[in-house]
């Protein structure tokens, strides 16, 4: 019984109320199975209001003007008659209901940019490391302050030297080839990221060598360093 | 007086440790000054020899944190300038011999008595070390214009700093001015630049250092030597006098002087 009343109409709710589209049939037969509806689920129904699509249907004045009160006696304000049929159209409109229903609008919800960022796991020091000393972190580490020989500086992400590097720097340790080691004056002993190493360029006739920041990566699966221009 | 214990140190051997606790303490005494200096190398011990006293030492260090002897025992007292005490490394045993407790408990004993306790340390960065520094109320750090020497005095300066012993001074020894001026050596400044701790002197190269140093008769004895001169000035800036450094340029020429004279303030 319910399978055949789900063949004969579909409720949908919209902006505006119910729209209740109506399938194919015999009029009276449509009607009865939706006032049958409306009675099975009086309380859903309540002060609902109603948009009625009657697809082919042609309905007069007499019929849609019945159906009007049948749905008013329950509770239910019919507002919107819609149909293929100018016929029925025109006697929509003669009966003072609407035939169109407003297109459901977007979200008026707007949320807000995200420009609060969290950013990413990192240590922070604030020394030279001496010869001997080491720092180890799987995150990013940034040191203020100078990397002597024989320091070590381990990270699982990038390094951040705001001093000289003149120690030992191996960043992306865990395996990460996009991490990148940046220092004030890149002079490093031994310079590694994920699984390459390299070492400084001769430096016998480093004395005279203009001392800019860097940053050294993995580009085309070798290690280069390049000086640091904020805009790439 | 309240003595202050020095402890002279560097991390790499044979930069002019014992050497240098050796002279500063002639240096100390010959201005007036009551020095005792103690041998922390023990098993390899040179402070004796370099101070010329190896023949009379009956007791040492180890006897006297052993019990076997009084402190009082143990010092030898420089015939040549009575304001100068040593008391000797064992060499018959090893670093394990002694801890650094020991080492505060014999400074304690005799601070009243002096006005400054030199201990020359050992080499290395282990219990000779430790030993050491423990009773220090000031670290000096010995090295060489050389890069492994700069090395390991940055590894030294950064466990002192551990230690909280810190910040040491630095030493600069056998600084060769003609090598430097073919930039053949680093400069002063070169390893200030790594190290990073205030400079307490220069010592220049000279030979007439060996040649004492085998007679058992420190440099700074004479006086009259670049070395030794160098060592008499870190003796005054020790009792606070402000001391230009050395001009050790090895030529200068009359406009160079010119110069300097015209520009104000030291080295």
């Amino acid at each position: 019984m319910l399978g055949e009343q789900r063949q004969k109409m579909q409720i949908k709710g919209i902006k505006d109320g119910l729209l209740v589209t109506l399938g194919e049939g015999e009029w009276s037969e449509l009607e009865e199975a939706l006032i049958a509806r409306v009675e099975e689920q009086a309380g859903f129904f309540q002060g609902a209001r109603m948009a009625l699509d009657v697809g082919n249907h042609v309905l007069r004045a007499v019929e849609m003007g019945a159906l009007r009160d049948k749905l008013s006696s329950k509770g239910i304000s019919l507002w919107a008659v819609i149909s293929n049929s100018q016929v029925t159209e025109q006697t929509a409109l003669m009966l003072g209901l609407a035939t169109r229903i407003s297109t459901p609008r977007p979200e008026r919800v707007v949320r807000p940019l995200e420009t609060t960022l969290t950013g990413e796991n990192a240590v922070f020091v604030q020394r030279t490391l001496r010869s001997g000393y080491k720092v180890a972190h799987n995150g990013h580490v940034v040191v203020l302050g100078d990397v002597n020989p024989g320091a070590e500086v381990i990270a699982g992400g990038n390094i951040i030297i705001w001093g000289r590097l003149r120690g030992v720097v191996h960043a992306g340790a865990d395996g990460d080839e996009s991490a990148v080691v940046c220092a004030l004056d890149m002079a490093p002993t031994q310079l590694r990221i994920a699984r390459l190493v390299a070492t400084s360029p001769n430096q016998s006739g480093g004395w005279d060598k203009k001392v800019e920041p860097e940053i050294a990566r993995i580009e085309n699966g070798q290690l280069v360093s390049e000086p640091w221009y904020p805009k790439k | 007086m309240t003595a202050t214990v020095v402890t002279i140190t560097s991390g790499k051997g044979g930069v002019g440790k014992t050497t240098t606790t050796a002279n500063l303490a002639v240096a100390l005494a010959m201005g007036g000054r009551k020095v005792v200096c103690i041998d922390g190398d023990i098993g390899l011990r040179n402070l004796d020899v370099i101070l010329g006293l190896e023949n009379r030492i009956v007791y040492d260090l180890v006897d006297v944190v052993e019990g076997r002897c009084r402190l009082r025992q143990a010092m030898i007292r420089d015939k040549r300038l009575p304001e100068l005490y040593l008391i000797p490394a064992a060499q018959t045993r090893d670093k394990s011999a002694l801890s650094p407790s020991d080492m505060v408990r014999l400074c304690d004993d005799l601070r009243a008595d002096f006005d400054w306790i030199l201990i020359d340390s050992p080499a290395g960065i282990e219990r000779g070390f430790r030993n050491a520094v423990a009773p220090a109320d000031m670290v000096v750090v010995i090295t060489n214009p050389e890069v492994s020497a700069v090395r390991d005095a940055d590894r030294i300066i950064g466990l002192i700093e551990a230690e909280e012993k810190g910040p040491a001074r630095l030493v600069l020894n056998r600084l060769n001015p003609v090598l430097v001026k073919r930039g053949d050596m680093l400069t002063a400044d070169d390893v200030l630049e790594l190290l990073a701790i205030e400079l307490l002197g220069i010592i220049p190269e000279d030979e007439n250092v060996v040649i004492s140093s085998n007679r058992g008769m420190p440099v700074a004895l004479d006086g009259k030597t670049k070395a030794a001169e160098a060592f008499h000035n870190i003796a005054r800036r020790l009792n606070g006098e402000t001391v230009p450094l050395l001009d050790l340029e090895a030529k200068e020429d009359l406009f160079k002087r010119l110069v300097r004279i015209m520009r104000p303030g030291g080295n």
